[in-house]
C-alpha cells in the first residue's frame, strides 16, 4: 500500500528534516504517526498525499513509484486517498452536503447517487440536521465531522488524518478514533498523525515514531 | 443545474465584478466598428453595381442653338446610342434630377432659372462589351463635336479603395478590441486563480484534474462575457438606430448606410456569443497554463 525507502525530506536548501525513512504500511493496517510538534509528521503525510516530493529515496503508493509520476496521473491516485486536515479545509462557500459531495462530483458520480450517499454519510456522522449548513455556522467538532465525511465518502483505500483531534476535546477525540477504526475494519488503511500521546495510548495500534529526523516503526505500542 | 454548479466562489471576486462592464464597453465599440464595416461593404456594393460599365455623355449648352434644336440633338444622340449593340440602357438626366444632384452644393432651389445646365445622358454598357465606350464616342462625335464623356469607372476605383480602407480600419479596431478583451480575461482569470489558490489546492487534493477547475473558470467567463456582450451589443444597436433616425434625412450616396438589414442585425446578434466563446476559451487556456506551471 505505502512503501518508503530511505526517504529524505528537506525544504529549500535547508537540512533534511527527515532522513533515511524506511517503512511499509500493509493494506488494511492502522498506524499512528506520532512525535513532537515540528518533527516532520505533516511532511510525511504530504509525501503520502503527493504535495511534497522526497529530496532523496523512493516513495511507492499503490504499487506506483511517485518519482517520475506525471502530473496527469496524480488525480487518479489521489482519488484513492482520503485526507483529513487539522484545520479541516472545508470550502466555506459550500454547504456541508456540497463539501462532502466534492470527491464524488469530481469523480463524475451521478448526482442522484451523490445526494443519496452523502445524505447517508452525514447521517452516520451525526449531521443529518446540518446538511444545508455552511461551515461557518457549524461548531469545530461538526466541521471536523464534515471534513472526515468528505475524506471517506469515496471509500478511499488510504485515509490520512493530520491531527484530527487537535481541535476537539478528548471525549470527542476518542469518538473520532472509533470512527476511524470502523473505517479500518471496512478495509481502509489508516494513518493518523497526532502528538496526543494520551489518546494514542488508549488504542493498540502500531506507531510510526518520528524523532530526531528519523522514522521508527513501533510494532507494539508502549503501555499508556 | 449540475453543469453550471461551481465549487469555487468566483462570483464574489472583485476583479470579476467589473469584467462585464469592460467587456460591455469593448463590445459596444467593436459592434459599432462591425456596423461601419458592413455599412462600407454595402456602400461599395452599391457603387460597384451603379458605376460598373457606365459613363455619362455631357452636351454643354450652346448659346447659338435654340431649345428645339437642343432637344432634337439630344433625341438623335439617345436614339443612336440606344440602337448600338454594346449598349444595355440609356438614361437622360432630367432637370429635376440635375437640381437634386446640385442641391448638396447650392441648396434646395438654389439654381437660378435662367442658368442653363448641360444635357446629361447616362449610358450603361452590356457586361460583355466593356469597351463599347469608344464605339459610343464615335457615334456621338458624328452628331456633335462638343459632347464630352466621363467614364464612371475612372473614379469608381478610388471610391472602392476608400470603402476598403474603412473596412480595413474597422477590422483593425475590432482586432485590437478583441486583443484587449482577451488580455482582460487573462488578467481576471489569473487574479481569480490567485485569490482561490487555497480552494483550488483542496479541490486538487480530492482528485480534481486541472480541466475540472478550468471548466469552472470557463463557465464563469462565459456568463460574464454574455452579460457584457449582450449589454454592449444592445447599446450599439440602439446607437445605430438613433444615428440612423438622426441622419435619415441627410443620407447621401457618399455616406455608408447606417440602417442594417436583417442579415446584418443577425451578424450583430452573434457578437455577444462570439465574445462569450472567446472569453471561455481564454479562461480555460489560462487556467490550464497557470495550473500546469505554478501549482
Amino acid at each position: 500500500m505505502v512503501l518508503f525507502e530511505n526517504v529524505g525530506v528537506r525544504y529549500g536548501a535547508g537540512p533534511e528534516i527527515i532522513h533515511g525513512a524506511t517503512f511499509t504500511l500493509a493494506p488494511g493496517s492502522f498506524h499512528f504517526l506520532v512525535g513532537p510538534s515540528g518533527a516532520g509528521k505533516s511532511s510525511l503525510l504530504r509525501l503520502m498525499y503527493m504535495t511534497l516530493r522526497p529530496s532523496s529515496g523512493r516513495v511507492n503508493l499503490f504499487g506506483r513509484d511517485l518519482d517520475g509520476l506525471h502530473r496527469r496521473e496524480i488525480p487518479l491516485l489521489r482519488r484513492r486517498i482520503g485526507v483529513v486536515f487539522q484545520d479541516f479545509r472545508l470550502l466555506t462557500n459550500l454547504t456541508a452536503l456540497d463539501n462532502v459531495a466534492l470527491p464524488l462530483r469530481i469523480a463524475g458520480v451521478r448526482e442522484s447517487q451523490v445526494r443519496q450517499h452523502v445524505t447517508e454519510l452525514l447521517q452516520w456522522v451525526g449531521l443529518a440536521d446540518h446538511v444545508s449548513a455552511l461551515p461557518a455556522t457549524l461548531s469545530g467538532g461538526q466541521q471536523q465531522r464534515v471534513a472526515i465525511a468528505r475524506a471517506v465518502i469515496a471509500r478511499p483505500s488510504l485515509l490520512l488524518a493530520d491531527e484530527p483531534t487537535g481541535n476537539v476535546d478528548d471525549s470527542i477525540g476518542v469518538r473520532l478514533m472509533y470512527l476511524f477504526e470502523e473505517l479500518n475494519k471496512m478495509g481502509t488503511t489508516v494513518v493518523i498523525a497526532t502528538h496526543n500521546e494520551r489518546l494514542v495510548g488508549k488504542f493498540e495500534h502500531r506507531q510510526l515514531r518520528v524523532e530526531a529526523a528519523t522514522v521508527r516503526l513501533v510494532a507494539r505500542p508502549e503501555a499508556a | 443545474m449540475g453543469l453550471l454548479r461551481s465549487d469555487l466562489p468566483l462570483g464574489g471576486d472583485g476583479s470579476a465584478r467589473f469584467l462585464p462592464w469592460i467587456i460591455g464597453c469593448m463590445v459596444y465599440l467593436a459592434a459599432l466598428a462591425l456596423a461601419a464595416t458592413m455599412g462600407a461593404d454595402r456602400l461599395a456594393d452599391r457603387w460597384r453595381s451603379d458605376l460598373s460599365g457606365t459613363f455619362s455623355i455631357q452636351i454643354p449648352p450652346n448659346a447659338s442653338t435654340t431649345a428645339s434644336e437642343r432637344e432634337r440633338l439630344l433625341s438623335d444622340i439617345v436614339d443612336g446610342v440606344t440602337k448600338m449593340p454594346e449598349v444595355a440602357r440609356v438614361h437622360v438626366v432630367d432637370d429635376a434630377e440635375k437640381q437634386h444632384l446640385l442641391e448638396p452644393w447650392l441648396g434646395p432651389g438654389g439654381l437660378p432659372e435662367d442658368v442653363r445646365l448641360p444635357d446629361l445622358v447616362v449610358v450603361q454598357l452590356r457586361q460583355d462589351a466593356p469597351s463599347g465606350i469608344e464605339a459610343v464616342k464615335a457615334q456621338v462625335a458624328g452628331l456633335t463635336p462638343d459632347a464630352t464623356f466621363e467614364d464612371h469607372a475612372r473614379w469608381q476605383g478610388d471610391m472602392l479603395a476608400f470603402t476598403h480602407s474603412i473596412e480595413l480600419l474597422a477590422s483593425i479596431i475590432i482586432g485590437l478590441i478583441a486583443a484587449a478583451a482577451v488580455t482582460t480575461v487573462i488578467f481576471v482569470t489569473r487574479t481569480g486563480l490567485s485569490i482561490h489558490r487555497r480552494v483550488i489546492e483542496i479541490v486538487h487534493l480530492v482528485g480534481a484534474y486541472d480541466s475540472y477547475i478550468a471548466k469552472q473558470f470557463l463557465l464563469h467567463a462565459m456568463r460574464l462575457g454574455l452579460i457584457g456582450g449582450i449589454g454592449g451589443t444592445g447599446l450599439a444597436g440602439l446607437t445605430l438606430i438613433g444615428l440612423d433616425r438622426l441622419l435619415g434625412g441627410a443620407q447621401t450616396s457618399l455616406l455608408p448606410a447606417l440602417a442594417l438589414d436583417l442579415n446584418q442585425w443577425l451578424a450583430m446578434a452573434v457578437v455577444p456569443v462570439a465574445v462569450s466563446i472567446v472569453a471561455m476559451i481564454t479562461a480555460h487556456l489560462t487556467v490550464i497554463y497557470v495550473l500546469g506551471r505554478d501549482l
